[in-house]
């Protein structure tokens, strides 16, 4: 589904991203992990188009993305969430999610002004998505709560509602469970099993080691920019340059 | 309709204040209170434009005022000029204010937040400096005299006061209308999805560049025909309607009144210009009422008159409804109850989301759609 291949970024002197070759399968729930500053992010920058690579490609369902704008990736069918959730606090959950599925409707000033049938229909899938959403990520209970009242696990979950209305064949999901406390993981463990039951791959990145182990069927492991491992839970956990990487040299010859 | 609907917003609100607009000349007290009303409208119109691109968008445009001044040069200089009828020359003055605002937007909307602001600044100063210099067109700080008021329809002459005040109303009755439209459209929820920040706004599919120079297009057109109408209502202007303090006084009128609101821009021109108008007597010295007074606002009321109200509405209305649910559904009940006591309504998970400092008006966040989720769970 995702090829990539050679990717770099450079930001002057540094190698952010550095020759970093990997494959995403469908349907499978893919990590990246790596130290603090290891580029996952930017890597998720690189993928969602954020920034644009220094060279190497990036391959979606065939097509070379590598460079192109945000949005246009976005319609592609790559969503992504942030570190941080952004959401519109002064009003509604619901309301908050209607703009998600925008990018898969044509309506234009005119239509907006005329409130013409086009409009109408455009709105109305929106608010259907939304709703449909609110419903798949378990919190239609909440819909017309205030974003300023909801937990940061609800917050979590309200993210991917909003990633998942622009109906994305690959999401990225940029620490899903930062900030979560154990029991409220699980749960958003679940759920992103539940994405990939609907045919949406997954991409992750996550610092709990716990949750990556038991959830990812590949694991990516960056280093200063470099891949130094790729591959199953079990292979990935037992590689030398891993443990090395994470723990120093001294454990890895121990 | 839900609950959540907004008095401010409510279609019926709308009519009784067009009703209330349309009686006020029979009921003031003399013709001058007409075309003071008549003129506050004429600004209102313009900060209905800077609500789109500054409230909505969430870009500030400080070259807004420049864009009111090149409306009114349009009608002056056709018609005085020219001798054009004021209708085409009103046309030309909307069709001017989209053409330059593409210009302008085009190039000063590559620029991001404070760096977008300076450089409207520095337009606007451009476009002042134009206005004064630039002889040949705009006759320099002479200015320009003999402006030709809206040609009438039969026994309608727009030189009286009165028939003038309803055309403006008129005017201002179309830009809440078609702001009303846009805001509670997908177009309003792009440009909201904007202001809170770019990257979620193109993680979302939204094109930045050409959503943007949408809204700072249609808030420029809002301004020159703004602008066209003052020209005809003023029939004189100098180079001195191009000066940045027009600018600011318009970002007063919307900080007041509440940004990102269906009615702030009008309730905040209103309020201020009748309080000018309370205070004429203390002449410069009125800024000591002024200024305590807009601090005081910024402090206590920071999404303005209608931003504040609606927060409190909507927050109400969301109380109310967990409330109704709670007992049904059994789910998250700690949610509504935490929520119980309006003051503290910013504390806690806000700050996790909003923790960029920001400059004023950033922070008045306020979504007057928040009310537009009818039908969706009223228990």
């Amino acid at each position: 589904m995702l090829d990539i291949r050679n990717l770099t970024k450079q930001y002057g002197g540094l190698t952010a991203v550095d020759h970093v070759s990997t494959v995403f399968e469908r349907g499978a729930i893919n990590a990246i992990i790596g130290p603090n500053g290891a580029g996952k992010t930017t890597f998720f920058n690189l993928v969602a188009g954020a920034a644009a690579p220094t060279s190497g490609e990036i391959r979606f369902e065939g097509k070379n993305i590598a460079g192109m704008a945000p949005d246009a990736i976005a319609r592609a069918g790559i969503a992504r969430t942030f570190q941080t959730t952004m959401l519109f606090e002064e009003s509604t959950v619901l309301d908050n999610l209607i703009v998600g599925h925008r990018l898969r409707t044509g309506s234009r000033l005119w239509d907006v002004l005329l409130h013409t049938p086009r409009h109408k229909r455009d709105e109305a899938a929106c608010r259907d998505k939304a709703a449909e959403m609110l419903d798949f990520v378990g919190l239609s209970a909440i819909g017309n709560h205030m974003i300023a009242d909801t937990s940061q696990e609800q917050r979590k979950r309200i993210a991917f509602a909003l990633a998942l209305a622009t109906e994305p064949k690959l999401v990225l999901l940029d620490e899903p469970a930062g900030g979560v406390n154990p029991g409220e993981t699980d749960g958003l463990v679940a759920l992103i099993h539940k994405m990939v039951e609907h045919d949406i791959t997954v991409c992750l990145i996550e610092h709990k080691m716990d949750m990556i182990m038991s959830i990812a069927d590949r694991i990516v492991v960056l280093d200063h920019g470099a891949k130094i491992a790729d591959g199953s839970p079990g292979e990935v956990r037992n590689d030398p340059a891993v443990i090395e990487a994470y723990l120093g040299a001294e454990h890895a010859q121990a | 309709m839900s609950r959540l609907t907004h008095m401010f917003n409510h279609p019926a609100t709308l009519v009784v204040l067009l009703g209330l607009a349309a009686v006020f000349p029979f009921v003031a007290a003399n013709e001058y209170q007409v075309y003071v009303m008549a003129l506050a409208f004429v600004w209102a119109i313009a900060v209905y434009g800077l609500n789109i691109i500054t409230g909505y968008c969430g870009q500030l445009n400080l070259a807004h005022g420049g864009f009111f001044a090149i409306g009114a040069y349009a009608v002056a200089i056709l018609t005085a000029d020219h001798g054009w009828n004021f209708w085409p020359a009103f046309a030309v003055a909307g069709l001017a204010g989209a053409v330059f605002g593409l210009v302008v937007g085009a190039v000063s909307l590559r620029l991001k937040e404070h760096y977008f602001a300076i450089f409207t600044l520095c337009v606007g100063f451009i476009i002042y400096m134009l206005l004064d210099k630039w002889d040949a067109l705009t006759h320099g700080p002479l200015g320009i005299i003999s402006i030709s008021p809206p040609d009438g329809f039969g026994f309608v002459d727009f030189t009286e006061t009165r028939p003038f005040y309803y055309l403006v109303l008129f005017f201002l009755a179309l830009a809440v209308f078609f702001t009303r439209r846009l805001s509670a459209s997908l177009l309003g929820r792009t440009f909201r999805a904007i202001r809170i920040s770019d990257d979620l706004a193109q993680s979302l599919g939204i094109n930045l560049m050409r959503n943007k120079i949408l809204a700072f297009v249609i808030s420029t057109v809002y301004a020159a025909l703004a602008g066209g109408l003052y020209a005809g209502v003023v029939r004189f202007i100098g180079p001195d309607l191009g000066n940045f303090m027009h600018t600011f006084d318009m970002i007063a009128y919307l900080l007041v009144g509440g940004i990102g609101t269906l009615m702030g821009p009008l309730l905040g021109t209103l309020l201020i210009t009748w309080l000018t108008q309370a205070v004429q007597s203390l002449e410069e010295y009125r800024m000591i009422v002024f200024g305590p007074l807009l601090v005081l606002l910024v402090i206590f009321f920071p999404k303005g008159i209608a931003g504040s109200y609606q927060a409190w509405r909507a927050r109400r209305a969301s109380r109310e409804m967990s409330a109704d649910q709670r007992p049904s559904t059994g789910h998250d009940s700690g949610a509504g109850s935490t929520a119980s006591t309006p003051g503290t309504t910013r504390a806690g998970p806000n700050s996790s989301s909003n923790a960029t400092a920001a400059p004023a008006y950033a922070h008045t966040k306020t979504n007057e759609s928040a009310g537009d989720s009818k039908g969706s769970g009223n228990a």
